[in-house]
């Protein structure tokens, strides 16, 4: 990375990189915009918490998230509860667009960057890393996992006065999966990527 | 970090790819699309037709915003009647249930928010197009935020989703998506994707 002419994606500006100390951030001087940021160790990194975040994807959808109780009747929901029940009642435009953003969004940003990072850590770059890398990276504005937790935070509050609302295993996945995810952009390198590919 | 003596990647003759950001020379004008060396994404100067395509999104958006407002987003059938909620309503009926904090919330994120996307990228689209050089970093700084806080509109959708799921115990009470809830998330991805589309290296282009 040193020395390496940058363009600003902002404003276009042109800045030579330097290196960084540990945890430093580098900024365009003219807009202020990130260019890049100091991430040691950034493979290794990303990589575990990648597949950290793909098993917890696994038990996300595989247990119940919620359960509601008013007398005796108990009516339980996965994250794909919502998804097949909008379908049910024929909303198919938003039954589509929840299950995109919700589940096969981020679902698919795991499972390529987990594609592309262990390769690349055992030291190989297959042809399809590249696309593969641009897909997944191209796909994060579409994860709304995060959104998706709000949302199910205030239904929670708007039910709890009418009905016992129990949390399930898979809600605490689901929140820990949202953190790691976090985790993987703020680890997660590109330039350190792309690098690689070029030494390749 | 050194700016290398306030060039532009365009004046240098350079392009910077949008998927790798690795800098290229711009090809020659007759030789068609190239693409980057390194990662094969199609190189291109600047966003394509980034100010058409983001007046026509939020085109879009501004003609959804009625329906999406105006039609009810969900129905809940109680023991007690059936009532059909629109956005609005469902924040009014959160005001007089004394959840207040969660009125707010929904109110600014699927209210508030789409309608200032909408200000803003049409103030941006304006700015540019006028070659106005006013306060460029601010309007840049606009622009991020746009980009940052779009998705949280989507929070809404994501309530009735929760409540379709949860609420149908069929003899005591059942709630059913209605049209509005496309409406409104067609308003939210409309306004995602002119934030996509528009190019903040607009704002800078231009330097008399």
């Amino acid at each position: 990375m040193k020395g390496t002419l940058l363009a600003c994606h902002e404003c276009d500006l042109l800045h030579r990189a330097r290196p960084l100390p540990e945890g430093g951030t580098a900024r365009c001087t003219r807009c202020g915009a990130l260019l890049y940021r100091s991430r040691r160790g950034s493979l290794d990194r990303s990589l575990a918490l990648t597949l950290a975040g793909l098993i917890l994807f696994a038990v996300a959808n595989a247990f119940p998230l919620l359960s509601m109780r008013v007398e005796a009747n108990v009516q339980e929901a996965t994250l794909l509860s919502g998804v097949v029940q909008l379908w049910d009642q024929e909303a198919f435009g938003l039954s589509a667009l929840v299950l995109a953003t919700s589940i096969l969004a981020p679902l698919a940003k795991l499972l390529l960057l987990a594609a592309v990072l262990l390769p690349l850590r055992l030291g190989r770059t297959p042809a399809y890393v590249a696309p593969a890398f641009r897909l997944a990276l191209g796909l994060q504005p579409w994860a709304m996992m995060e959104v998706f937790m709000l949302g199910i935070m205030v239904a929670m509050v708007k039910l709890a006065d009418t009905a016992d609302i129990l949390p399930g295993p898979a809600l605490y996945a689901f929140a820990l999966l949202i953190l790691v995810l976090a985790g993987v952009s703020s680890a997660l390198d590109p330039h350190a990527v792309w690098d690689r590919l070029e030494t390749a | 970090m050194r700016a290398a003596r306030q060039v532009t990647a365009d004046a240098a003759g350079l392009v910077d790819c949008s998927a790798c950001h690795l800098l290229v020379r711009r090809p020659a004008a007759d030789a068609g699309h190239a693409f980057c060396p390194r990662c094969g994404a199609a190189l291109r100067r600047r966003k394509p037709g980034s100010i058409a395509r983001t007046w026509a999104f939020l085109a879009t958006a501004v003609l959804l915003y009625a329906p999406a407002m105006a039609l009810p987003i969900m129905e809940t059938a109680t023991l007690s009647g059936v009532r059909q909620d629109t956005i609005m309503s469902g924040v009014i009926y959160l005001m007089t249930s004394g959840m207040w904090p969660l009125a707010a919330i929904v109110f600014f994120a699927s209210v508030v928010v789409p309608a200032l996307k909408v200000v803003a990228l049409t103030f941006l689209l304006v700015s540019v197009q006028r070659g106005s050089a006013w306060r460029r970093r601010d309007r840049t700084r606009l622009y991020r935020i746009n980009e940052a806080v779009g998705r949280w509109s989507m929070v809404d959708i994501y309530v009735v989703t929760v409540l379709v799921a949860l609420v149908r115990l069929r003899a005591l009470a059942l709630i059913e998506a209605r049209p509005g809830a496309i409406f409104f998330a067609a308003v939210v991805v409309s306004t995602m994707f002119a934030a996509m589309s528009f190019d903040p290296r607009l704002i800078w282009d231009n330097q008399e």
